[in-house]
């Protein structure tokens, strides 16, 4: 049974892993351990539970920043933020119940680690455009900070973007500063029904094309969807404008009020829409939005029972494969095709994800240097050994 | 402004490195000759002038590979170049240092609408971007005042903004891939069409690192559509402080405006004077708001915000009515450098962010500053995000005034990182703000970021001088200092 080390402030933090580093133990960072089903599994000497370090240390709505301790619950930040109708506009999905666990887990920072995003990603960016700056703690137990509080900042490296996205194997935080933006008054959705896969993303890359400020694209099985969100006679004009320039796609029309395209889009965000069976395989695609019907066909073509699902305008792709001893991994990423993209294997069992690469393999130069950029903030690999294989 | 020393054994090789590099780069692509290299000896921060050791434009990838494989192993140090608009002398020449030229890559390589996006070599400027999309709708929406000249290059270099920031993001948040060079001479490609990164997302820390991680050699932007209109507000204020409060009151109020900017009195005589924008003389704090999207949520906004303005005592609102209108109130704003220009010698122009919160106490300070220092001082800033660019006045050929004008400088940045700020929002540190980058970080902090710069380019041989104050090197900076025996800290809960 691995020991759990839990600190409880910024200090203690950085004592544990000067420990760490002085006793050679690798340590498996977590805030509540909601995401440890994602990457590849790690055998560590011991748990770095940072859910001690909580809190909001600042928040002033009109400064569109909060900043907050990394064991802040995501529950905690939402409701806080919401309190003042503002939001995390890079939408953050809850992947609790995709992954089998409870909905509402998880921590802002651990969002971040995954520079997670929502369907909002297309207009609002993923977590990296919206972490300031932070403060943690380094593989040499050492604490240094980067960035900051103020909306533009170009005083050294952009450290933020480095650690969103790097799954707790850089760096430690103790706490974030990150942007919020005001909540929309509104959210209405059109639905063009009956698109097939092409037809869809030809109809979602028009809108998205267009001046009418479409703030998410999903297309499930003959349901298309495009968000409008803002101020009330905006939404109003900017759906009948979305009508008129769809109109000879020949998709029946329909819309959704705001409450129900809040639960729509929440349910697009949290990976809702695969019915998949609990067993089957979970894959994420980026690719450019007008690739993904060829990309779907082409591994249709391996394996029949894929079920498919397009956010991002066709730039993500979310599928369900049957189980596999390898994920189907080759397939997966065979079918990319070369205009470029990604695929991440998001959910397996833990013998299929030690077994197949969970990230996409990168060409020899640039692993090489995205080894020594790991070795530049943790030379004895303590955090998170392997997670990003 | 102290760079580090040249280094003999190099100048005393000039010949032979001419030579390699004319094996590389045939024909006139190699400049030696002192007329010929007196162009490339400064950028826009021209207090600073260098002759580097030789200057060389490569017209492709390969050419650049080789010339970096070939500085990395015979160790010659290298100042990439973009446009030369840099504010913070990022791309100063270095004497012992090649001066690598990007100018000649200046293609549009393919627009894809349907994506959303452009590829485009990095010598393309900021507006040529725009340029090649706009008959289609469509723009990039990062627009730093030197638009006209400057390169994506440099922008991907430098992390550019310009007045539409707070809305729609600088650089960073507008890019989708890029190709790089290492100093090995390796090729890499970081992103593409497609969003995010599938391993550490090294295309957010090139955007911003000043031309000292490696070479960029094509660029895949986002393009946006043209917003359906677009609005500008002009509202004066009696007190900085009232305008100052508006511009919290309209975040507050949930509004994004495109663009928040401020002009204090002095400023908005200067181009009022130099360009007729029918600015109001007798406001102390002067607001541009520009509002843009559909015509009846801009029509709803400036409703708003204008109410917003009366409540907090505006003594003028007025809004453009056309877009000839909306043209001449921006064109007092982006005419205030020069304006300033009008009345002044010389002017040094800094580029401090802080919280929106704090600029009443900021100006204030700033304002108490300026008697200190005997030198007067115009804010003309963006508002919206925090980052102010106030201008001091002084007379470079009086040696003490500029030796004040440095001080008083110095002396703002320290207090924007004292009040929660940053020692640049938008112009890079460069040689600029080099020795005041311990006032924000720490040396741990610092040595944080020069092992990420050695994890690069481990012999510190690009853009040497620039950012850091002092370099470290890469051997001893990888040094890992174990302290074994100690026991386990006792007051740490675990279980």
């Amino acid at each position: 049974m691995t020991s759990t080390i839990k600190p409880r402030d910024a200090s203690e933090l950085r004592q544990a892993v000067e420990w760490a580093l002085n006793d050679g133990t690798t340590l498996d960072v977590r805030g509540q351990g909601s995401k440890i089903g994602l990457g590849k599994p790690m055998n560590c000497d011991q748990v770095l539970d940072l859910s001690g370090i909580s809190g909001i240390v600042d928040y002033a709505p009109e400064e569109l920043v909060v900043t907050l301790r990394a064991g802040t619950p995501m529950r905690d930040v939402e409701a806080l933020l919401a309190q003042r109708n503002q939001m995390l506009a890079f939408e953050p999905p809850d992947l609790g119940p995709l992954l089998g666990r409870e909905a509402g887990q998880g921590t802002l920072v651990g969002a971040v680690m995954g520079n997670l995003a929502g369907p909002r990603r297309l207009s609002a960016g993923a977590a990296r455009d919206h972490l300031l700056g932070f403060s943690g703690v380094n593989g040499r137990g050492e604490s240094f900070k980067s960035g900051g509080k103020v909306m533009k900042n170009v005083t050294g490296y952009d450290l933020s973007k480095l650690l969103a996205g790097s799954w707790g194997t850089l760096a430690v935080l103790d706490q974030v500063s990150v942007k919020v933006l005001p909540a929309p008054d509104q959210t209405r959705t059109l639905l063009l029904l009956g698109l097939d896969e092409a037809a869809a993303v030809r109809a979602m890359c028009a809108a998205l094309g267009s001046p009418h400020e479409v703030s998410g694209a999903a297309h499930l099985p003959g349901k298309t969807a495009l968000r409008l969100e803002g101020v009330a006679p905006s939404v109003e004009a900017r759906l009948k404008a979305l009508r008129e320039l769809l109109a000879d796609s020949g998709a029946k029309m329909a819309e959704l009020g705001t409450l129900e395209s809040r639960v729509f889009w929440r349910e697009v965000r949290d990976v809702a829409p695969l019915k998949a069976a609990p067993e089957a395989v979970i894959w994420k695609i980026s690719c450019p939005p007008t690739e993904g019907p060829a990309i779907v066909a082409r591994l249709k073509v391996q394996r029949p029972g894929v079920e498919a699902f397009y956010d991002w305008s066709g730039g993500l792709i979310w599928l369900a494969l049957p189980p596999s001893a390898d994920a189907d991994h080759a397939i997966v990423r065979g079918a990319l095709g070369a205009k470029g993209g990604h695929a991440t294997l998001m959910r397996a069992p833990q013998a299929v994800r030690a077994a197949v690469p969970v990230f996409q393999p990168q060409p020899a130069a640039l692993a090489a240097l995205a080894s020594r950029v790991k070795e530049s903030f943790d030379p004895k690999r303590l955090f998170n050994p392997g997670r990003m294989g | 402004m102290q760079m580090p020393p040249l280094d003999p054994a190099i100048l005393a090789r000039r010949g032979d490195i001419v030579a390699a590099l004319r094996a590389i780069v045939p024909g006139e692509g190699v400049i030696d000759d002192l007329e010929g290299m007196r162009p490339y000896e400064c950028d826009a921060l021209s207090a600073y002038r260098q002759m580097p050791l030789v200057v060389v434009l490569p017209e492709t990838v390969a050419q650049v590979s080789a010339i970096l494989r070939y500085c990395q192993d015979n160790k010659v140090k290298v100042v990439p170049r973009g446009a030369g608009t840099s504010l913070s002398g990022g791309s100063m020449p270095v004497g012992d240092a090649i001066l690598l030229g990007l100018g000649k890559f200046n293609r549009v390589l393919e627009i894809d609408y349907a994506n959303r996006c452009a590829r485009v070599q990095p010598g393309v400027t900021n507006l040529g971007v725009t340029k090649a999309v706009e008959h289609e709708g469509f723009y990039y929406a990062p627009d730093p005042s030197s638009q006209i000249a400057c390169s994506i290059g440099g922008n991907v270099a430098e992390n550019s903004g310009g007045v539409h920031c707070l809305k729609y993001g600088l650089t960073t948040n507008n890019l989708l891939g890029i190709e790089l060079v290492l100093m090995t001479g390796e090729v890499v490609r970081l992103g593409g069409k497609h969003l995010d990164s599938e391993g550490y997302d090294l295309l957010g820390v090139m955007t911003g690192s000043e031309g000292l991680l490696g070479v960029v050699t094509e660029v895949t932007v986002r393009l946006l559509r043209k917003p359906a209109t677009a609005r500008a507000v002009l509202l004066g204020f009696p007190t900085e402080a009232a305008a100052a409060d508006c511009v919290a009151a309209v975040i507050a109020s949930g509004i994004i405006p495109a663009g928040m900017e401020m002009m204090d009195k002095d400023a908005v005589k200067c181009a009022e004077a130099y360009v007729g924008a029918g600015y109001p003389l007798d406001a102390e704090g002067l607001l541009i708001v520009e509002l843009d999207g559909p015509p009846v949520e801009v029509d709803y906004l400036v409703e708003r915000v204008a109410e917003i303005a009366k409540g907090r005592g505006a003594t003028t609102v007025r809004v453009s009515n056309d877009e000839q209108e909306r043209v001449l109130f921006w064109a007092g704003r982006k005419a205030a450098f020069p304006a300033v220009g009008q009345i002044t010698p010389d002017y040094m122009c800094l580029d401090g962010s802080v919280p929106r919160g704090r600029l009443v106490e900021v100006l204030a300070e700033m304002r108490e500053m300026s008697k200190q220092h005997r030198l007067r001082v115009v804010n003309v800033f963006h508002a919206g995000d925090g980052n102010l660019h106030p201008l001091i006045l002084f007379d470079a050929n009086d040696p003490d005034e500029l030796r004040r004008a440095e001080e008083f400088g110095a002396d703002i940045l320290r207090l924007c990182v004292r009040v929660g700020g940053v020692l640049t929002g938008e112009h890079g540190v460069g040689i600029e703000k080099r020795d005041l980058m311990g006032v924000q970080f720490t040396e741990i902090d610092l040595d944080q970021q020069m092992r990420l710069k050695c994890a690069f380019d481990p012999d510190h041989l690009l853009n040497p001088g620039k950012v850091f104050p002092q370099l470290r090197r890469c051997a001893e900076l990888g040094r890992v200092v174990v302290h074994h025996n100690k026991l386990p800290f006792p007051d740490i809960p675990r279980f």
